[in-house]
């Protein structure tokens, strides 16, 4: 359904532009049809980035993202709107998502105004009502209510609903659940999941991994701006190849067991020569000479890639 | 016994009314013990931890009474409780990390918290670059504005501060919050290295993860809107919890291994009651499957096993 082809995002910074930060480098995955796939890295990896990219808030420097087919890395006007019709993201925070002098339900009224305006207004109620029970919501309770007697669930809700009344067939869901509490983000979740049933293809952008695992089809790990692992979910958290996610993997704090006394390394050793070499050399525990030169995706086994230069010797 | 509080009753002062944040909450803590207090938004997590340090309007003190190390603490006024914040009881509030002077470099900015307590920069800076290294941070961070450091270095800088003069007791609000998993780990683990070199006797972790208080504290004290739940050694409360909210919360976590597709797990229908005019009888009753009759009066908080603290009637039901 959507599928990256070596995008990448370069900000000039400095006071001149002189220098180049490299947010996204090169990087390629697809999403298919029904399917949910999750983008973890941590902060600063250039997650949200892609996510804007495919939403197209921020241009892409170089590469291009295809829908159903269709380049659509440099569409302007009515061809972007058209897209909007069926893609949309849903951010971190509901509470700032909304303008707090108006009442929730005016971003309804937006997407009416803006997509619907030949629709009765009978029949868009009624659309509205059955967009905002398919998230869980009861209209009575919600409907012309202020941002602030909603809690963050039910607003957060909202804003998939609202998603939801343009028929969307791709949602770009950024840190979605982590600013909601435990009780709730669970119900979030699950909407998500179900929604898969009415043909919605997800990407769920997030640092937590136990709950990438608990909805995701496959995942891609992300390390400054550089994919280093992907493939069917199941399979990075079973066995996790790249040194980077092991280590995820092992600091997620889990109910089942303890966390094993290995030292997490957060002083990078600094070096001139990063943007040749793997983006992991300076904090990885296996780093040789050979990690200087960039190592290309690998599949390790069916539907599981891996860019780790141990693995390139294993292959080659 | 380190901390024990009695009846502690914290309201916040409203146009509106009394927002009921803390209801006659007593509980003690242990030498040297990490205690998790865990719970939803708004459940008072927060209040009863900034209470114990810095009570000021709108929080007003209806009753109870806070001793610590057989010292009772003038938690009422602000002025007496100067010599005992800092040096006694500490606190990490609530995105401290973020609240770093960014006009100071660290190092002038924490000679001038020290000598707003009169103790001398100078004197203290071998402890101070000790601690550094105990953090894992470079000496060159004194040099260095609030901006020129990731997250978690901030966060582990806070904590070196805080705990710079011993204090007998460290409250850490959300202290792992923002930071991604492997900060997360580091910062989680040095609170309790903190705990074992004896910088801080005993600590108090006010988080909503619960999995990261399984993996540091001793105990976890369950809060629900405004009232005490349950208190229990951490592997009771994860593999033997009794209090029917305690349950329902272990039951939203997902963890490492389950998908959704084998195995679906539910929220906790509802939201916490408001606390303006707070329901009366056990507050979650609205939201629990098991209530009846007698929810209508406030359960006790009462030690069914040994360390192992229960606020609810099906519970003292099996017992008596």
């Amino acid at each position: 359904m959507l599928k990256l082809d070596g995008i990448s995002k370069v900000y000039s910074i400095g006071a001149f532009g002189g220098k180049q930060l490299r947010a996204v480098n090169d990087v390629s995955f697809d999403i298919g049809d029904r399917e949910i796939v999750s983008l973890i890295g941590e902060s600063g990896s250039g997650k949200s980035t892609i996510g804007k990219m495919i939403l197209r808030l921020i241009s892409i420097s170089s590469g291009s993202i295809f829908f159903d087919g269709v380049d659509i890395s440099n569409y302007k006007g009515a061809a972007l709107k058209e897209y909007y019709r069926n893609v949309q993201g849903v951010f971190q925070d509901p509470f700032s998502s909304y303008n707090p002098i108006f009442k929730a339900d005016r971003i309804f009224t937006f997407i009416k105004e803006e997509f619907f305006p030949q629709v009765s207004p009978l029949e868009w109620n009624k659309k509205l009502n059955n967009s905002l029970e398919v998230v869980g919501l009861n209209p009575e309770h919600v409907l012309n209510k202020y941002p602030h007697q909603l809690s963050g669930g039910q607003l957060q809700r909202f804003l998939i609903a609202r998603a939801l009344l343009l028929d969307i067939k791709f949602l770009v869901a950024d840190e979605i659940i982590s600013m909601l509490d435990a009780s709730t983000r669970i119900d979030v979740l699950n909407l998500l999941a179900d929604l898969r049933k009415r043909g919605l293809s997800v990407l769920f952008i997030t640092h937590d991994l136990s709950l990438a695992h608990y909805i995701s089809d496959r995942a891609v790990i992300l390390y400054r701006g550089s994919v280093v692992e992907r493939g069917s979910a199941e399979k990075i958290f079973n066995n996790p190849q790249h040194p980077y996610t092991q280590m995820l993997i092992s600091a997620v704090p889990r109910l089942d067991r303890k966390w094993d006394k290995v030292e997490v390394d957060l002083n990078e050793k600094k070096l001139p020569e990063l943007v040749t070499g793997c983006p992991y050399y300076a904090r990885c525990p296996f780093a040789q000479k050979i990690c200087m030169t960039k190592p290309v995706l690998i599949e390790t086994e069916s539907d599981h890639f891996v860019a780790c230069t141990r693995y390139n010797k294993l292959s080659g | 016994m380190t901390l024990q509080v009695e009846n502690l009753t914290i309201y916040y002062r409203t146009l509106r009314g009394d927002v009921h944040a803390l209801e006659s909450t007593s509980f003690c803590m242990r030498d040297r013990e990490i205690m998790g207090l865990a719970g939803e938004s708004g459940c008072g997590k927060t209040t009863l931890g900034t209470s114990l340090v810095l009570l000021k309007p709108p929080m007003k003190l209806m009753g109870g009474r806070v001793i610590l190390c057989d010292e009772e603490l003038p938690i009422d006024d602000m002025e007496k409780m100067n010599p005992f914040r800092f040096k006694k009881i500490s606190i990490i509030p609530q995105y401290a990390m973020n609240a770093m002077n960014p006009t100071r470099k660290i190092g002038k900015m924490t000679a001038e918290l020290l000598r707003s307590r009169g103790v001398d920069y100078k004197a203290t800076l071998p402890v101070l670059k000790e601690r550094l290294e105990l953090v894992k941070l470079p000496e060159k961070v004194l040099d260095m504005y609030p901006m020129e450091m990731s997250g978690g270095m901030k966060q582990r800088m806070v904590m070196v501060i805080s705990t710079l003069l011993n204090p007998l007791l460290l409250i850490a609000d959300e202290i792992t919050s923002a930071l991604d998993v492997a900060s997360q780990k580091a910062v989680a683990e040095m609170l309790v290295e903190f705990r074992d070199r004896n910088l801080c006797n005993s600590a108090i972790v006010i988080t909503h993860d619960i999995s990261i208080l399984y993996e540091i504290s001793d105990s976890i004290m369950i809060m629900y809107a405004g009232q005490l739940a349950e208190k229990a050694a951490t592997d009771d409360i994860i593999h033997a919890a009794r209090h029917p909210y305690t349950k329902l919360l272990l039951a939203t976590l997902p963890e490492v291994g389950v998908k959704y597709t084998e195995k679906q797990l539910t929220g906790i229908p509802g939201n916490p009651p408001l606390l303006l005019n707070p329901p009366v009888g056990c507050r979650f009753r609205e939201r629990c499957p098991l209530a009846f009759e007698k929810c209508l009066d406030v359960p006790p908080f009462i030690e069914i096993e040994k360390n192992h603290y229960v606020a609810c009637w099906k519970e003292c039901g099996t017992n008596a």
